[in-house]
């Protein structure tokens, strides 16, 4: 036995100590952070919904909730399709090369069927849900407007497709949800061919 | 005071005894010594002074408030909207003591600004007050966090979408934004579970945090003791009994004092809640009177106007990560004043003419983004707010230059006073 205090052993000691005792604090707090994700019934209830199209006027919008998102589903006429056409200059993403859709969706109709276009009605910026403005030349929106989609929060603009347009404070166009047709007028929203 | 503490310990009686008994178990007549009866405060503190004793008055109405209202309000999506209602026509004084509440919220911002801007007249955050600047700032970020929180209960469309663009600002960071959101809402939107986690945190954890923090910030300042108009540290020049020449005991010279500021203020306070309890909007926003609706987004989405000079120069940027790392700078500057300043001198009394040009404009810019965060966002309104974020950002990021090159008057040794 000796007298002399062994300070190296003691230090060593302390440090260990402090480390186990770290470990364990950052493995008791897993369980705390993990009951912040989405429960088991919140995901239950993000399942895909189903939505009957066939009602749907040419050139009428209409809305519906999935995953307490809107989600807008447009039956675009013949003109709507041609505001698309020759406007890619003015558009940040017109290939939607960095934007959130299907790999079907990635096109200038960003559409399974060119004539119905599904997008999720959440502004690519900080989420307000934009305002449907398809009359070109639509004085709320600004001169020259060509028809599209605009966010009354912080005047982001979208065109007939959701692409948005340069000089806005949103960085991507409208996210396409995954979608499929289960017959010609009804359509399952949250799951495509890929994953239903 | 000296006597009458002397005959309080030597003069017998039933109140001294108990005193006596609980000083030698707990220390009761030390602590208020050491923190209120022989505090030693400048004795030139100027109306600017207020602000601190009523911010610390206006969350004991906010504690006491909202404990009353957590006994009506039900935290959940179905029911929050209609338990709010209930409160404001059902519940005995319930309007009163909500009304309180929501009133409560500007104001606590109002005399934290107004305590802020003091600090930086004065120079109160220079060494040695670095911590308590910075526990001041923490104090505020809480205030920042629990306001955002709070603002959700109601559960009104301006709530539900308020709180959308807030959490959504974490979906800019770059790679973990989206399972971010997705974390701190507990759903795939704003929801039910949101609301429910919202109110815990506004009602315990935040809370709680802020009282320790508040018990911080008084104690670093009562370690280095208060700052004054002139910038001077008392302590340097003491008399014989060791007591700042300039100092004076905080009680009963500034309680009293502090007793007239509580009463202008209760005053005001009162008038809001009894005549003008929104405001005009400004305090309870008009799209807050419609239950929340996902699927719909107000025509214009505003915060509260504490918020709004941060939120001005957030949509000025048309690049959503540099918006929100910008808007984060802009709050989180503050935290480096104390290294920002190379001033030899802390009060604005004895600074140059370049520092009081640098800090008016700031002042100025501050209400002009405070002013453009409320309006609609037009080409105009965007181009004053880009303008307006630059000389905001100037004051803050030319501050070593412009402090150091400043020409400063002489400080003299002791406070400057006039008996009145």
């Amino acid at each position: 036995m000796t007298e002399e205090l062994d300070t190296g052993r003691r230090h060593f000691l302390t440090v260990a100590t402090i480390a186990t005792g770290a470990v364990g604090a950052a493995f008791a707090a897993i369980p705390f952070l993990a009951s912040w994700k989405p429960s088991a019934r919140a995901k239950a209830m993000g399942a895909p919904v189903e939505v009957d199209i066939g009602k749907l006027e040419p050139g009428a919008m209409v809305k519906v909730e999935w995953r307490g998102k809107a989600i807008f589903i447009v039956h675009r006429t013949p003109q709507m399709l041609a505001q698309i056409e020759g406007i890619d200059a003015e558009l940040r993403d017109p290939g939607s090369k960095e934007s959130e859709q299907p790999a079907f969706a990635r096109n200038p109709a960003r559409a399974l069927k060119p004539e119905y276009l599904v997008l999720v009605g959440v502004c690519t910026h900080l989420g307000c849900a934009p305002l449907d403005k398809f009359t070109p030349g639509d004085p709320t929106v600004s001169a020259g407007w060509q028809g599209g989609f605009f966010c009354p929060c912080h005047g982001s603009k979208f065109d007939m497709s959701g692409r948005v347009f340069k000089d806005v404070p949103a960085p991507t166009n409208l996210p396409v949800p995954p979608y499929r047709y289960l017959s010609d007028t009804r359509i399952l929203i949250g799951a495509d061919a890929g994953n239903a | 005071m000296g006597s009458t503490s002397k005959t309080a310990t030597t003069g017998g009686g039933r109140l001294a005894a108990l005193v006596g008994w609980i000083d030698h178990r707990f220390p009761m007549t030390k602590l208020w010594k050491e923190q209120v009866a022989e505090y030693y405060a400048p004795k030139n503190m100027d109306f600017w002074y207020f602000f601190g004793s009523l911010a610390l008055m206006v969350l004991v109405i906010q504690i006491l408030t909202g404990i009353f209202l957590t006994m009506n309000y039900k935290p959940s999506a179905a029911e929050a909207f209609s338990s709010v209602e209930y409160i404001m026509r059902d519940v005995e004084w319930g309007w009163l003591i909500r009304y309180m509440h929501s009133t409560g919220a500007s104001a606590f911002f109002i005399v934290v600004y107004l305590h802020m801007f003091r600090a930086l007249l004065y120079g109160s955050y220079q060494k040695p007050r670095e911590l308590l600047w910075i526990f001041g700032m923490l104090i505020y970020f809480a205030l920042m966090g629990e306001a955002f929180m709070g603002y959700l209960l109601p559960w009104g469309n301006m709530s539900y979408w308020g709180a959308q663009v807030i959490v959504s600002l974490f979906g800019a960071i770059p790679y973990v934004g989206d399972s971010l959101t997705e974390w701190i809402r507990g759903d795939f939107y704003i929801s039910d579970v949101t609301l429910n986690r919202f109110f815990a945190l506004h009602v315990i954890a935040i809370p709680l945090a802020l009282v320790f923090l508040v018990i911080a910030h008084l104690m670093a300042l009562h370690e280095v003791g208060s700052n004054n108009p002139d910038g001077v540290e008392i302590k340097k020049v003491k008399g014989p009994d060791g007591i700042p020449l300039d100092g004076i005991p905080f009680h009963p010279y500034y309680t009293v004092k502090d007793l007239v500021g509580v009463g202008v203020f209760l005053i005001i306070f009162c008038a809001i809640i009894f005549f003008a309890p929104t405001m005009g909007g400004y305090f309870l926003e008009h799209a807050n009177f419609d239950p929340a609706n996902s699927l719909q987004t107000p025509p214009h989405i505003a915060p509260v106007w504490y918020f709004t000079p941060f939120y001005a120069i957030l949509r000025s940027v048309p690049n959503k990560p540099m918006g929100a790392a910008l808007m984060g700078l802009a709050v989180m500057l503050f935290v480096f004043l104390p290294w920002l300043d190379r001033g030899k001198v802390k009060s604005i009394r004895y600074r140059g003419p370049v520092f009081k040009f640098f800090i008016i404009s700031f002042a100025i810019s501050f209400l002009v983004l405070g002013y453009l965060g409320m309006q609609p966002a037009t080409p105009l309104y965007t181009n004053l707010a880009r303008a307006f974020a630059v000389v905001y950002f100037a004051f803050f990021l030319l501050m070593p230059w412009y402090t150091s090159i400043d020409k400063t008057k002489p400080v003299p040794t002791r406070v400057t006073y006039h008996a009145h």
